[in-house]
């Protein structure tokens, strides 16, 4: 392990696709990198999302995630980035000294800048707090996809998945394909919360029924998950009484919301912002710890891992920049970058004063057909879109120029 | 005449398409709107006609790094073929190591359509 650099302008945490396209991207741009990871195997959760659907937006071609992630993976070390596998960061100063720790051995690590892309978490039955007894037989929906794509076994005979969320639906036909009878998906909201074309062909295509404006209420069973109860909800999230019935299953998957994973970030002393749970950053992807960026699903939680991958990709340029020119320009105060109506977030939540194109991440509030999207200067627009179809479940992007500099006191993306 | 909506799969964006003919659906009497890519007029054919998925799934793998390599159709293949292919990748197992793009099953379930390794998996040390 002595051969392991110690010193380097970029260090990116994190060998998913955010992580990887950032690490190729700021070696691309001169930089000396090192990529650190967790696993032994880079690609992230990639690796299990064995699924396709992968890679349209970056490479124009539908593939699988194992495919997609080699595809980086492959850019990656071509680039020139050095891998540190089975690695844990330890401890990360505002100084961009880190502390890693890989079998048995500690050892320091510095960088002119850091790029944070470590990715998500699942929800868990914890935080939903569903009332019943604590049988086996309840699992996150990643965590079965895990258990049956990466370690070959079964998680159970019946099913029902709790949440319309994407892994739940690929875990859906998965588990049917496997041999597994999906008994049904409980959604909350009354709409769905997975995108569009994985209702058709990880549900309806299996005749999988979706209960939306439902979710559970009780777990039973002793050893083993019996079966739950599933009541219908209000539009104030309260289960509507004696709307009660009772779902058989030996299994529940929980597919209800991913949380970006930001201890780090935060012992660091990383602003977050409370609806993304992802850090605040600038049109650079610099949080405001200078020298720190964010990026991928670390930042915001994605719908399609090709944009994780852009955003990496764009995180590391500026990171390469950063560590390689110094603090740039600098002095003029950012421009706030707020939510208008019918939106829920914007990433980033600032812009630099003088950029001359900006890019906008934004989910809208609720779903919606024929609107337009907004982006607005003190009130003035500067660039709009027009939406067939707003669903919260679509991360929408939107290239704002501006051949004069960017100059407001506030930004804005609204939906009318 | 019948109508009907169709999500498009073919990519993320999952256009909602709407379908109408009259009689029996065949290419020649389906009309196609909504869509926003000339494929969505192709996918809502063949998803009247003959819908075709593609197949991801594993095998085993001996000797390897991890006990499966995943897999996919090199191309999609009838839907109504999907549990049958299944079922035969069931009985296949093969040695590490393993790169994408390995053949590990050709014409399966008699779709004459080859099945690839997606994952790589090298020997264990």
């Amino acid at each position: 392990m002595s051969a392991r650099t110690r010193e380097a302008d970029v260090v990116v945490i994190g060998g998913g696709p955010a992580g990887l396209a950032s690490a190729a991207s700021a070696a691309d741009a001169g930089a000396k990198v090192v990529l650190v990871d967790r696993n032994r195997e880079l690609g992230g959760i990639l690796n299990q999302c064995i699924h396709d659907g992968f890679g349209l937006h970056a490479f124009g071609e539908v593939l699988t995630g194992p495919e997609f992630a080699a595809r980086y993976i492959d850019r990656a070390f071509d680039a020139g980035v050095e891998v540190h596998p089975n690695t844990t960061v330890a401890e990360l100063e505002a100084s961009r000294e880190l502390v890693c720790t890989t079998l048995g051995e500690r050892y320091p690590l510095r960088a002119a800048s850091v790029v944070l892309a470590m990715g998500c978490r699942e929800r868990t039955r914890g935080m939903l707090q569903i009332p019943g007894t604590r049988p086996a037989g309840v699992y996150t929906a990643g965590t079965a996809q895990w258990l049956t794509n990466m370690r070959n076994l079964r998680v159970g005979k019946k099913i029902l998945i709790l949440g319309s969320g994407d892994i739940g639906l690929i875990m859906a036909r998965r588990l049917t394909w496997e041999g597994a009878e999906v008994v049904g998906v409980v959604e909350l909201l009354p709409y769905p919360s997975g995108l569009p074309r994985n209702i058709t062909q990880c549900l309806e295509d299996y005749g999988i029924p979706l209960h939306l404006s439902h979710s559970a209420t009780c777990i039973h069973g002793r050893e083993r998950v019996e079966s739950v109860t599933v009541a219908r909800f209000d539009g104030r999230r309260q289960p509507v009484p004696g709307t009660e019935f009772e779902i058989e299953c030996d299994t529940l998957l929980l597919s209800v919301g991913l949380i970006p994973e930001n201890e780090l970030s935060r012992r660091v002393g990383v602003r977050l912002d409370a609806t993304t749970s992802g850090a605040f950053v600038d049109d650079r992807h610099m949080t405001n710890v200078p020298g720190v960026f964010s990026c991928g699903n670390v930042l915001h939680i994605h719908d399609l891992a090709d944009w994780a991958a852009e955003e990496g990709a764009r995180a590391g340029t500026q990171a390469a920049a950063y560590a390689l020119g110094g603090p740039a320009k600098g002095g003029a105060k950012p421009i706030r970058i707020e939510p208008g109506d019918g939106i829920r977030y914007v990433v980033p939540q600032t812009a630099s004063r003088g950029s001359k194109e900006l890019l906008v991440s934004f989910r809208v509030t609720a779903p919606d057909e024929n609107r337009t999207a907004e982006v607005l200067a003190d009130g003035r627009v500067l660039a709009s879109e027009d939406l067939r179809r707003a669903h919260p479940a679509e991360m929408v992007q939107m290239k704002v120029g501006c051949a004069d500099g960017l100059d407001a006191d506030r930004l804005e993306v609204r939906l009318t | 005449m019948t109508t009907k909506r169709l999500t498009c799969i073919l990519c993320p964006n999952g256009c909602e398409v709407e379908v109408s003919y009259s009689g029996e659906p065949t290419p020649e009497s389906i009309s196609v709107d909504g869509n926003t890519c000339p494929r969505g007029v192709d996918y809502a054919i063949e998803e009247l006609t003959a819908p075709k998925r593609t197949l991801t799934t594993s095998v085993l793998v001996y000797g390897g790094t991890q006990p499966q390599a995943s897999v996919k159709t090199a191309c999609p293949i009838p839907r109504e073929s999907l549990f049958d292919a299944r079922e035969a990748l069931r009985r296949i197992a093969v040695d590490a190591p393993v790169a994408i793009g390995d053949v590990v099953a050709s014409d399966i379930a008699g779709t004459g359509v080859d099945v690839i390794v997606t994952r790589p998996v090298p020997c264990s040390p």
